[in-house]
């Protein structure tokens, strides 16, 4: 088996972990959900301000690896402005993106932006750094007030 | 089969060591990731183990494998020589008064909660104070927070200072008649302290406390002398002294094992037994509970025998000379932060690299085939005094060698060019 580092950091990532895209809190009403990976130590807060089923705008703040920063940071462009349904819908999509269990071509396409992260699925022990964002977007959604954790 | 417990044929005329000799006496140390050699600077998690290990495990299961204390049998009877006289090793290795102090344990983590659960539940009392060293691993943290729910008494930190060196003036300030427990580790795995334990230790004797020292990291390193010490209990790990992993040691002073209760209940620990109540066995036996982890033990009996063969001298010189060289090279590339820079250091390397995440670091790293450790080493409240969420570590064995730490160094400055 032989992984090539630069699949795993992409220019994408690095610059999404450089310079993360909508990286602070939103005001109330947006709800909010903590996420934690007590393996690594890593925390984030994400928040969805969602008018009627629209998720109006998404913020997060944090401290993680590149994978993790990136990984939240895309996400936040790319459910903008999507109904709840299809942004847990693409949370699932990009699960199996990560643990490359994710086929078609045009499956893939759809994930746009996203697809940056395929190369995480070569990277077992990495998965969790860039699920950790998208579990914690899924409980604040859900308005889930429980810190979620990647165990 | 080598005897390296006897010859020490790793061991050169003038007493230094012949890495390239002792790297032969381990196998996994041949190995490629993807491609490249692998670079083990992990040691702290785990260490590596010997062919002698390998052998006397493979040995006992494949031409001597029976139950111990039970048995008249052939089979048995030899087994049961062979785990009683590891007891005698640990007991020399430790400089233990008596082989009966040592007791066999799962790891570090279970003596620790053995000492908790067994001394500290019986005699704390609601007030009572723990002293913990701010440099506690989480296993000599969390069972203290868990017997002083039990019992009301107190857990308390001893703060260290910015070198990453126990506060001695704070502890003897925090040293009270209330003081019922001492926990200290004698070496830092975050950090790489060797802490003090012997002064620490004849301090806390002074108001009357008890002390136990976590040994995991300084036992394969360092010659431990229980007696020169002076504390009440120390705990290490096999896997970490070059053993076998589900094994570890407890050692304890006659008097205060004598006096506490056993902990697990179950086969091999007691005299007699009947409904209306049971006795319990004298030491050893009253604290192990159940079939013991045999075939460990045996491994453990050869790693032990192997490092005496080597000699902690020449280990600890070989050892220094690497931290040394690491740590003038790695504080040398620009961005490093060295996190623990005691006077007294073992071969532990605790550092961030500014702009690269601990995490990614491992990552970039392990593609040049360099294992190292990142994260937050169970050690969180040392992240917490450093203000970091987690640190890249190196930990050395005597089986590195100054070309690996070259490796290690380049990988650093490519961690920097692929986040420049």
């Amino acid at each position: 088996m032989s992984r090539d580092l630069d699949d795993l950091y992409q220019s994408v990532i690095l610059d999404h972990n450089k310079t993360p895209r909508n990286f602070h809190e939103l005001p109330p009403p947006a709800s909010h959900a903590d996420g934690h990976n007590p393996l690594c130590g890593d925390r984030l807060t994400v928040w969805v301000d969602v008018e009627g089923d629209t998720v109006k705008d998404v913020a997060f703040l944090g401290n993680g690896c590149a994978i993790s920063k990136a990984s939240a940071s895309l996400m936040t462009a790319a459910v903008k402005g999507k109904s709840r349904a299809d942004a847990m819908a693409l949370a699932d999509e990009f699960q199996k993106l990560v643990t490359g269990r994710l086929e078609g071509a045009a499956e893939r396409k759809a994930l746009g932006k996203l697809q940056a992260l395929a190369g995480v699925s070569e990277y077992p022990v990495r998965v969790k750094c860039a699920s950790l964002a998208w579990h914690t977007l899924k409980a604040a959604l859900a308005g889930a007030g429980e810190p979620i954790t990647t165990e | 089969m080598a005897t390296a417990g006897t010859a020490p044929l790793t061991r050169r005329p003038d007493a230094t060591l012949d890495v390239a000799a002792i790297r032969r006496d381990f196998p996994i140390l041949g190995t490629r990731v993807d491609g490249k050699p692998l670079v083990y600077l992990d040691n702290a998690a785990t260490s590596q183990k010997p062919l002698v290990v390998i052998e006397a495990v493979r040995k006992f299961l494949a031409e001597e494998n029976a139950n111990i204390h039970r048995g008249v049998h052939f089979l048995s009877e030899r087994a049961t020589l062979a785990f009683d006289a590891v007891r005698d090793e640990a007991r020399d290795f430790l400089n233990a008064p008596a082989a009966h102090e040592v007791i066999f344990v799962r790891g570090t983590t279970e003596a620790i909660n053995l000492v908790a659960q067994s001394y500290g539940r019986t005699t704390l009392r609601p007030g009572d104070e723990i002293l913990l060293t701010t440099m506690e691993h989480h296993s000599n943290i969390v069972p203290w927070q868990l017997v002083a729910g039990q019992t009301g008494a107190v857990v308390r930190a001893i703060p260290i200072t910015d070198a990453g060196e126990v506060d001695l003036d704070a502890y003897r300030k925090m040293l009270s008649p209330r003081t019922r427990i001492v926990g200290v580790v004698h070496i830092s795995n975050a950090l790489g302290t060797i802490n003090p334990v012997a002064e620490m230790t004849r301090l806390a004797h002074e108001v009357g406390a008890v002390v136990l020292v976590d040994g995991a990291q300084a036992a394969p390193h360092m010659r431990v002398d229980v007696q020169a010490l002076g504390c009440d209990f120390y705990a290490c790990s096999g896997h970490k002294v070059f053993g076998p992993t589900g094994v570890g040691i407890l050692w304890g002073r006659t008097a205060l094992l004598d006096a506490m209760p056993p902990w697990q209940g179950g086969g091999d620990m007691i005299h007699t037994v009947s409904f209306s109540g049971s006795t319990y066995a004298a030491l050893p036996a009253k604290f192990e509970a159940g079939t013991p982890a045999i075939a460990e033990v045996i491994g453990l009996g050869a790693a032990l025998r192997y490092i005496r063969g080597i000699g902690f001298e020449a280990i600890g010189a070989w050892e220094h000379e690497l931290l040394s060289r690491a740590t003038e090279l790695v504080r040398a590339v620009p961005g490093v932060r060295l996190i623990g820079t005691a006077r007294e250091k073992a071969g532990v390397l605790s550092f961030t690299l500014e702009g690269v995440h601990p995490h990614d670091l491992g990552t970039i790293l392990d593609a040049d085939g360099v294992a190292i450790r990142a994260g937050h080493h169970c050690a969180q409240p040392v992240m917490e005094r450093f203000g970091v969420h987690a640190t890249a570590r190196a930990s050395f064995a005597f089986y590195n060698t100054l070309e690996e730490i070259d490796v290690l160094v380049r990988g650093l400055h490519r961690a920097r060019e692929v986040f420049a």
